[in-house]
């Protein structure tokens, strides 16, 4: 089923505690090409059907409204998922 | 497919199975009876696969070899265990039994607390899970615990988390331990219950097998008891909560052959993932359904799922249940009927409902948005029929596979190195050279003994755990026992403390676990409240050593021998084996929790000496014996050999019935016991616990017990406690002391002003002084220097 | 008090005897919410009846005041307090709240830490709560100063008290943009002020703030669990006996009665 790929991240102004954490254990795995890293949040929202604009309209609403908090949060992508039900 | 109600709009979804499995029904297996079933691979002996043969008549289906494989294994059936765990139930009084309202066997044990009121408690562990994944594996230990204890009809009001881990500095150990404390946090701090106590030990001998046991407690009202039983013919049985997965059966993938077709995905997780607000929902809807009277039978799903879950309510009750298994809501469709009955997936439970009930079940499921599907119901057939799609896969005796489970009579002998071990004395070891002897010597080991890992401040961990909510809780760690309110109006409640020396039960498995006993009955008597129940948890390593065998042999022995003298009744408990790694067993870790009652926990004794006590009279109870063997002393050089300190129940009675006493009537305003690292680190932590000092002197002990000053301040004697009480009340203290011909010796005095501890004695130097602000910084930099850059990483990782 | 074991947001009691006993204080229940019982046991202390409010009724019925207590409403999954948002009742809640040209009328709201975290998630309450800046749950008797004390909550503390009551939580960190720092500055609207060490990275030490009409207020520490004497942070007095948490409670219950000196 067709599903619609909404990515939410921390305002680039907030401190993401949990981004912090990763780029300084990073170094300690051996990983030390990285000098930052920001942890955001990906939603999958399943639709029955075909997206339409009407539908793709409605996930902007949810990931302006509800999937994401304004106050600390962009909703830097609403998108199609072309690759359907690949899990 | 369902029975679902319409109306209830989660619940509606029509669960999706997969149904091209070629299924092995009753009258397959009846009619291939040369087919071959992968018993082995379930852990199976090949003499249990004969049995199984014997039980049915002929070969099992997949889905019934299924559950006799789980149901029969060491955690579900306690095979090698349980020819010594009868000693529970044989070494007991009438006396003993006069509050037991419910025994072991069921989820847990429930005692009378009076008034109405009854309480149930249980520790279990869950150590492999939380070794392979930290986080979720503590989380989901404490998940399972909570639900025996609500299964139980109870409200589930307090936890306490018992743990072991490796060396501090071992590199696994920053894995292990974040993970493990965050879990513990994370799942119980959801689900509003207060975490009121535990321990936290290292020792390398847990390097690869951590220890992470989990205690839950809960209260009803005697009405309320509930029992996992299927009665009434006719009556509904029904699974609810969360939906069932691949969760825990990773390990069974072997399982897909039971379609007997290549065609299966075999990728199980063999960790499970909890959900603590699910629980959460689980635990307001159960009691909802408690409160309306709605559940005749009730039963959680734990390790072997709906196998446990349906072969336990049907042989404990009118001994039939008739279910189809492709009702149950799956979070997986690809799940062969075998593995829905293995799926250890978390938040479920099943009930018993009358027909008459089912519409206000279903309103009680609605208004907390949980899922639930309608299974079957009870029959007095004496079988367990499991059908799928209307052919029958399971046709069994239900006792037998929830109650005729092998027995194994495991042979067990002292181990060679016994004699050895214990003839290898502190005193005469390397280790005693160079003993603190001076005024500086002593002071410094006191700090010391202090930084050890084992003493350190816990409040790095604790500090993790939610101690207030619920607003019962009236003492909580570091004090001695955690203690929580029951009844808002008269006071009444419980104290709960787990205790255990693994050092003390390698050195002497049957006194190691009369040790445990002791301490965590010293403990909960030191916070004022009445010893009356135990709960067990014995961590050991593999039963088919019979080295290790005998090592288990011998505690439960001396467990149930001491429960009897201090009568006090085992009510339940939970055995874990083979907690070895190469060839590397942990020592023996028998973790004993106690439940003590108070009339009123409003007279609960705190463990640290009082801001405003200043002046207050201290008070050593108890007799010092040159016991360091196996000592935290020893430990801090390195050694352990010898005899653990000697047991004197008797006086742990009497002690007991004195600081209970003293409670009551008011006498004292703080009392500690003394454990690992004797007088100096319970003075240590009496004073550190508000920041208080004290003034003491160890010359009457060293007179009176012909010891010298650094036995009388690390020596672990047993059945001893610090008091702290004003001084109008030392004439009818030590009275009660005397007329019990219990030694007690003032040794000193609450200093406020001072900041530091005092101790002078016959030594030389004659006294010296330790500011607690030094003390308690290498005290509380312990745990945070090795953990707060581990966290980070850890958590970095695992979101 | 009922002996029965309570269900939540079960607060059947007998009624306090005093006509404080007339300000009827709502108490919200989500799923997942821990803290209801200990809020309405506030109430009660407090002098107050307290009336279980249910997440799925839109009804108040008829409270003067209402608190939404701590917990992990939704389990915290989406954001901490962002799906309890949508509730039903929150819906009377934000408009009552909002009774903007009678303030007086205004309903007093009081969030405690996911309750504060509702109100923000809501709008009735600006900035929002990230993850502690060391990432650990963490429980501890916090210190903290009133700084305003002219709220519906807040009244009968004095100026610039220093109060104790116990923090615990995972997302407590208060953020907010500079502009509205400086404002909530300016306008005096930090009520509470973490004293003695910040313990979750919390700009500006924010611990607790109010709207512009102050009816209401929300905090991350718990005074709930600062309301009875045994029970609550340790204080001077001893272990545990901590209960200015409670002036929160009467300090609203006093003046809904009408008894405010």
């Amino acid at each position: 089923m067709p599903r619609i790929i909404v990515e939410v991240m921390p305002k680039p102004e907030i401190l993401d505690p949990q981004g912090k954490a990763i780029v300084n254990a990073l170094p300690h795995l051996g990983f030390t090409e990285f000098s930052g890293v920001r942890q955001g949040k990906r939603f999958e929202l399943t639709v029955d059907g075909e997206v339409t604009e009407e539908i793709l309209q409605q996930a902007r609403k949810a990931a302006a409204e509800m999937l994401s908090n304004p106050v600390i949060e962009d909703v830097v992508a609403v998108r199609v998922d072309d690759e359907g039900d690949a899990a | 497919m369902t029975e679902n109600a319409s109306e209830q709009p989660t619940a509606a979804e029509v669960p999706v199975h997969q149904t091209q499995f070629n299924i092995d029904t009753v009258a397959n297996a009846a009619a291939t009876p040369e087919t071959e079933l992968p018993w082995a691979e379930l852990g199976l002996k090949e003499d249990e696969f004969h049995r199984i043969v014997d039980i049915l008549g002929r070969r099992p289906t997949a889905a019934e070899l299924a559950m006799y494989s789980v149901m029969w294994s060491e955690h579900c059936s306690y095979k090698s265990s349980k020819v010594h765990l009868r000693q529970f139930g044989e070494k007991v009084t009438e006396e003993m039994k006069k509050d037991l309202m419910v025994g072991i066997g069921e989820n847990a044990g429930v005692t009378n607390l009076g008034d109405g009121w009854a309480v149930t408690f249980k520790i279990e562990s869950h150590n492999h899970p939380s070794y392979v994944e930290p986080y979720q594996g503590a989380a989901t230990g404490i998940g399972g615990i909570v639900r025996d204890i609500i299964s139980m009809g109870a409200r589930p009001v307090g936890v306490m988390d018992p743990l072991r881990f490796g060396d501090i500095d071992h590199p696994d150990t920053k894995r292990v331990l974040p993970g493990v404390v965050s879990g513990i946090g994370g799942y119980g701090n959801s689900l509003g219950l207060p975490n009121v106590g535990g321990e936290v030990v290292f020792d390398s001998v847990y390097q690869d097998n951590p220890l992470v046991n989990a205690l839950a407690v809960g209260v009803m009202r005697h009405e309320d008891i509930r029992l996992a039983n299927a009665s009434g013919v006719g009556n509904k049985v029904v699974l609810f909560g969360a939906r069932t997965g691949g969760d825990g059966i990773g390990g069974a993938s072997v399982l897909a052959s039971e379609s007997f077709d290549d065609s299966k995905p075999s990728k199980r997780p063999a960790v499970q993932v909890g959900d603590p607000f699910a629980e959460k929902v689980l635990i307001e809807c159960c009691l909802e359904l408690f409160k309306n009277e709605l559940v005749e039978g009730i039963q959680d799903l734990g390790a072997a799922g709906i196998s446990c879950a349906t072969s336990e309510l049907a042989s404990n009750g009118e001994g039939g249940m008739h279910v189809e298994l492709t009702n149950v809501l799956l979070r997986d469709p690809t799940l062969t009927p075998g593995e829905i009955l293995m799926s250890e997936s978390q938040e479920r439970m099943m009930a018993v409902v009358t027909p008459q009930n089912v519409e206000a079940f279903e309103a009680v499921m609605g208004k907390w948005g949980v899922e639930y599907s309608w299974l079957g119901e009870v029959t007095d057939t004496g079988r367990l029929i499991i059908e799928w799609n209307g052919e029958t896969i399971v046709d069994v005796d239900p006792r037998t596979v929830a109650h005729d489970g092998p027995v194994y009579e495991r042979p067990y002998h002292r181990p060679s190195w016994q004699d050895e071990l214990q003839a290898d004395t502190f005193r005469a070891s390397p280790a005693a050279q160079n003993l603190p002897a001076t005024a500086e010597e002593l002071g410094s080991a006191v700090v010391e003994l202090m930084a050890q890992p084992n003493m350190a401040n816990a409040s790095w961990i604790t500090d993790q755990y939610d101690r207030f909510v619920g607003g019962n809780t009236a003492l909580s760690v570091p004090d001695d026992a955690g203690v929580i309110r029951v009844d808002e109006e008269t006071g009444l409640g419980v104290a709960l403390s787990t205790d255990c020396n693994g050092r003390y039960a390698y050195l002497d498995p049957y006194t190691g676990a009369q040790l445990a006993l002791a301490e965590s009955y010293r403990n909960v008597a030191t916070s004022g409240a009445i010893p009356m129940a135990v709960s067990d948890c014995l961590n050991f390593g593999s039963p088919e050593d019979p080295e290790i065998m005998w090592q288990f042999a011998e505690s439960v022995r001396g467990l149930a021998d001491a429960c009897m003298e201090l009568g006090v009744p085992v009510t339940g408990g939970n055995v874990s084996l083979y907690n070895q790694t190469a060839g590397r067993a942990i020592h023996p870790t028998p973790v004993v929790g106690v439940l003590g009652k108070f009339d009123d926990v409003g007279r609960r004794t705190p463990s640290g000496f009082q801001r405003w006590a200043d002046g207050q009279a201290i008070y050593l109870l108890g007799v010092t014996r040159d016991e360091l063997d196996g000592s935290e002393f020893a430990r801090m050089r390195g050694h352990l050999g010898g005899l653990p300190p000697k047991v004197d129940l008797a006086a742990e009675k009497t002690l007991g019935e004195i600081l209970i006493n003293a409670s009551r009537d008011g006498m004292i305003d703080s009392a500690h016991d003394l454990s690992e690292g004797g007088l100096a680190a319970a003075l240590a932590e009496m004073s550190l616990r508000f920041g208080v000092g004290a003034r003491v002197a160890v010359d009457g002990i060293c007179e009176r017990d012909g010891v010298d000053a650094f036995t009388a301040l690390f020596s672990e004697s047993q059945a001893r406690a610090l008091v702290a009480l004003p001084r109008s009340e030392e004439l009818r203290f030590t009275d009660m002391t005397s007329a019990r011909g219990f030694a007690a010796l003032r040794i000193g005095v609450v200093d406020a002003e001072s900041g530091g501890l005092e101790v002078t004695g016959p030594f030389e130097g004659g006294s010296f002084g330790i500011g607690l602000d030094e003390l308690k910084e290498a005290w509380s930099s312990v745990l945070p220097s090795r953990f707060d850059t581990a966290i980070e990483a850890t958590e970095a990782l695992m979101k | 008090m009922s002996v029965e074991t309570p269900l939540i947001g079960d607060f059947t009691a007998a009624p306090a005897q005093s006509r404080l006993a007339g300000a009827r204080i709502g108490v919200v229940t989500f799923p997942g919410t821990l803290d209801d019982r200990d809020a309405a046991r506030a109430v009660r202390l407090g002098g107050g009846t307290p009336v279980a409010l249910w997440h799925a009724d839109q009804s108040l019925h008829g409270v003067d005041a209402v608190v939404l207590p701590g917990g992990f409403s939704y389990g915290d999954y989406l954001r901490a307090g962002a799906i309890a948002r949508f509730a039903p009742v929150m819906d009377t809640i934000v408009k009552e709240a909002q009774a903007k040209d009678t303030s007086a009328a205004a309903l007093p709201v009081l969030g405690i830490c996911n309750g504060f975290q509702i109100l923000t998630e809501a709008h009735l309450l600006p900035g929002s709560m990230i993850k502690n800046n060391h990432l650990k749950f963490i429980c501890r008797d916090q210190a903290l100063r009133v700084e305003n004390n002219q709220t519906a909550w807040t009244s009968q503390f004095t100026d610039d008290e220093i109060i104790a009551i116990p923090l615990k939580n995972q997302d407590g960190q208060y953020v907010a943009d500079d502009a509205t720092l400086a404002q909530l500055e300016d306008e005096g609207r930090v009520v509470f002020r973490y004293v003695g060490g910040n313990p979750n990275g919390s700009r500006n030490d924010i611990a607790g703030i109010t709207n512009e009409a102050g009816n209401v207020v929300g905090l991350m520490p718990h005074p709930e669990h600062a309301v009875e004497a045994g029970y609550g942070p340790d204080d001077t007095t001893g272990m545990r006996n901590g209960t200015d948490g409670l002036t929160l409670f009467t300090s609203v219950i006093s003046s809904l009665a009408g008894a405010t000196k």
